[in-house]
């Protein structure tokens, strides 16, 4: 019996390309956010999904006009919800639709709905059951982005697994921003410069001038004072420009700030070298720490944010990096204090390092600025 | 940026990665905003219509099964178009559809064959072989020379780099279907198996007594060919080959993206371009797109790679792995990342071992001077004796490193 097969069947994987096309599998794209009792929410349809589940085309022309799809509203709205449950610790969140727009995701049309839930309290944990589209299309995808305080997750609802259950407790919080103050922490002690300019400006902060010469400064109280007067400004400084960074209120060339901070070293350095140049230590670790922080906003991009996670992100790495910085204030101080009048600590740890320290600068600036 | 900042990103990886998954996210949701039209006159999608007499043929054969939920025959009847206009037009929609038009059929406890040979497609289609091999098992107990349970087996171990138990499967289909397929499944396998001269002149001498064969049996058979002259280095006869079957059907995405390769291989990027502009942009017609873009220094490379990168995003996370030879052939050539795209392509090896997949194995472990992640293709090249001459370029280069 001769028999013809049926070979777009059988062959449909070995033709190239023939399986790459995940964008027109159908996906959906749901947008959940917790906030106290309410749900906020968006749920993102292929037409051509809504389509084939409600028959859309009314004029049957094959395309799918906007009016065709604002006629029926109620139904859409009428066929999605009851496809959506929402559980605030085991109890319903009632959904209401709200308005329908559209969108285009990779060049496939979008229906957009928008609705609103509200749970009778606000819930540890929420329930999400997922029920669309599975009866028509075995591989058709729910992705959904939900938004708590515990942070943003994504869940991916599947013919398998219509039904997840997220956890919104803070527990999950406090681990995120550990992570990110230990990033702040790192970034301090990895960025040589950061340390190198704070090291240069305090150098001279156990020392004063006694006619035209260095020595060692007799009192502790004051030595101290100086020290907190640099390291305050300094944080003061480059929180102020860190946040306004991180927030997007300005924003510069990386290769400037780079230079910027290269630059402050050298100054930092050369005012040691020439001590007359430098008479105020803190006002100079407020200006240039204005700069350090634009360099600390760049490190926190380089993490590659969310809009969401990004005030916590902040204060983490913020706290990590004053972390960092106590962490070296806490051992240079006892030490510098006990070297002060020793020819080592005058000549070499002064005068060698801060030599070092320009040397550095001066690479880096034609590093960074080239 | 400094080697200072440099290292302290490298130390930043654990956040690192779970911030770029976030932002892979991201780019996989929708990318505008909302908006509503300004007239209802605004055309949102097309959806078949009368322009479009395959779909509304798919769309009479669905209503059929929604007035008969209990009956076999409509479903699979409903499957078998799906099956064939999604694997046309590259439209995974279909594959879902006609899927989800078994499904009341597969869950029962002894599927009909027929359900199962369906089902095996489509699981084989998802890259799921060892399932779609298990769910023909009971086939060839039942009815033992069922041709398409042996066609879709051969397929099978086609893809996992099986050239000679693909040979034994074919036999079972000489007789019992159109002397063309038969030569044409057991000639692919056995080019793949050291023996491309004797199978490429048995396939034309088939395809020369078959003209009155079905389009779809002959565009097989020429894209075969195509590939194999291309291995052999004929350009010449490679490109007839794919024209022709082009010429047969030029709504067929698969064969439009194998002459594009061809194409770019021969570095002829303005007609690569040129041939993907006119097609329906599926993940891998886009691909070709952005490689041929590249070389020609077309400004739009970049958002035809941004376009791509969203769309793998969102293949991973609809949890499909059968991008990984696309995506490491982005990684390598648009991204420049030989390390990621060696990782992918040893990852796609482990279950896909076509030539495509041996190549790009090869040239990213060559981009990344490593040795070892090409050992497996090495391996499989000397255990099939595939004759490639650029699979052959690839595997001396890479013996000549270090």
């Amino acid at each position: 019996m001769i028999r013809a097969v049926l070979l777009a069947c059988a062959l449909a994987v070995i033709w190239p390309g023939s399986h790459a096309s995940a964008h027109q599998a159908s996906t959906a794209f749901l947008r959940l956010g917790l906030e106290g009792t309410t749900i906020t929410g968006q749920w993102d349809v292929a037409l051509r999904d809504l389509d084939l589940a409600l028959g859309l085309d009314a004029d049957g022309d094959g395309a799918l006009r906007y009016g065709e799809l604002r006629a029926r509203r109620e139904d859409v709205a009428a066929y999605l919800l009851p496809r959506l449950e929402l559980r605030a610790d085991g109890s319903a969140c009632p959904i209401e639709a709200g308005d329908l727009a559209v969108d285009a995701h990779a060049g496939t049309g979008y229906a957009v709905l928008f609705m609103r839930a509200r749970c009778a309290r606000e819930p540890k944990s929420l329930d999400i059951a997922y029920d669309l589209l599975f009866a028509l299309d075995a591989q058709h995808r729910g992705i959904a982005r939900v938004t708590t305080r515990a942070g943003e997750r994504a869940l991916v609802f599947a013919a398998g697994s219509r039904a997840q259950t997220l956890s919104v407790s803070e527990g999950e919080r406090l681990p995120r921003l550990a992570a990110f103050v230990r990033e702040g922490v790192q970034h301090i002690f990895a960025g040589l410069d950061h340390v190198i300019f704070l090291l240069t400006l305090l150098l001279p902060a156990v020392l004063v001038a006694e006619q035209g010469r260095l020595q060692g400064a007799p009192r502790l109280w004051p030595a101290l004072s100086r020290v907190l007067a640099v390291v305050t400004s300094f944080t003061l400084a480059h929180s102020l420009t860190l946040s306004a960074a991180a927030l997007g209120v300005i924003a510069l060339p990386s290769r400037l700030v780079e230079s910027g901070i290269a630059l402050s070293v050298l100054f930092a350095a050369l005012g040691n070298l020439w001590p007359r140049a430098q008479r105020r230590p803190a006002r100079i670790a407020f200006a240039f720490g204005l700069v350090h922080g634009l360099g600390f906003a760049t490190a926190l991009a380089d993490l590659g944010l969310g809009v969401g996670g990004r005030v916590a992100a902040l204060i983490g790495f913020n706290v990590g990096v004053e972390l960092g910085q106590l962490a070296i204030v806490a051992v240079f101080v006892p030490l510098a204090w006990l070297g002060r009048e020793s020819w080592l600590y005058q000549r070499v740890a002064l005068g060698g390092g801060s030599l070092v320290a320009a040397g550095l600068a001066v690479f880096w600036l034609t590093e960074r600025s080239l | 940026m400094s080697q200072v900042r440099q290292g302290s990103r490298g130390r930043a990886t654990g956040l690192v990665r779970a911030a770029l998954a976030a932002a892979a996210l991201a780019a996989s949701a929708p990318a505008a905003a909302p908006y509503v039209p300004e007239s209802d006159d605004v055309v949102l999608e097309r959806v078949g219509g009368p322009q479009d007499p395959e779909l509304r043929r798919l769309a009479h054969a669905r209503r059929n099964v929604l007035d008969n939920p209990s009956e076999l025959e409509p479903a699979l009847t409903f499957a078998r178009s799906a099956i064939e206009l999604g694997r046309q037009r590259s439209d995974p929609r279909l594959m879902g559809q006609a899927e989800a038009a078994l499904a009341p059929f597969v869950r029962v406890p002894e599927p009909a064959l027929e359900t199962r040979v369906l089902q095996a497609t489509l699981l084989q289609n998802r890259h799921e072989f060892s399932l779609a091999l298990n769910m023909l098992e009971p086939v060839f107990a039942q009815a033992p020379h069922h041709p398409q349970a042996w066609l879709t087996r051969a397929v099978i171990e086609l893809v996992q780099g099986d050239p000679s138990a693909s040979r034994a499967s074919c036999t079972h289909l000489f007789g019992r279907v159109d002397a063309l397929v038969a030569i044409t499944c057991v000639g692919q396998a056995s080019a793949r198996a050291g023996r491309s001269r004797e199978s490429y002149d048995a396939m034309r001498r088939a395809l020369d007594g078959a003209s009155e064969a079905p389009v779809s049996e002959r565009k097989w058979s020429l894209i075969e060919l195509g590939e194999i002259a291309a291995r052999r280095g004929d350009s010449r006869a490679a490109e007839e080959h794919l024209r022709a079957a082009l010429a047969l059907d030029s709504d067929d995405a698969g064969t439009r993206v194998a002459l594009a390769d061809f194409l770019l291989d021969e570095r002829r990027f303005a007609e690569a371009r040129a041939l993907i502009d006119a097609a329906t942009p599926s993940d891998g017609a886009l691909l070709r797109r952005a490689l041929a873009q590249r070389a020609l220094d077309d400004p739009d490379w970049q958002a035809s790679a941004r376009d791509l990168e969203a769309r793998f995003a969102e293949a991973r996370l609809r949890g499909a792995a059968l991008h990984e030879r696309e995506e490491a052939r982005f990684a390598l050539h648009l991204r420049d990342d030989p390390a990621r795209a060696a990782e992918l392509a040893r990852a796609n090896f482990a279950t896909q071992r076509e030539p495509a997949d041996a190549r790009i194995l090869l040239e990213a472990a060559l981009a990344a001077r490593d040795r070892t992640s090409a050992q497996p293709a090495l391996e499989w090249l000397a255990h099939t004796q595939l004759e490639d001459v650029r699979l052959a370029v690839l595997a001396a280069e890479l013996a000549a490193i270090e």
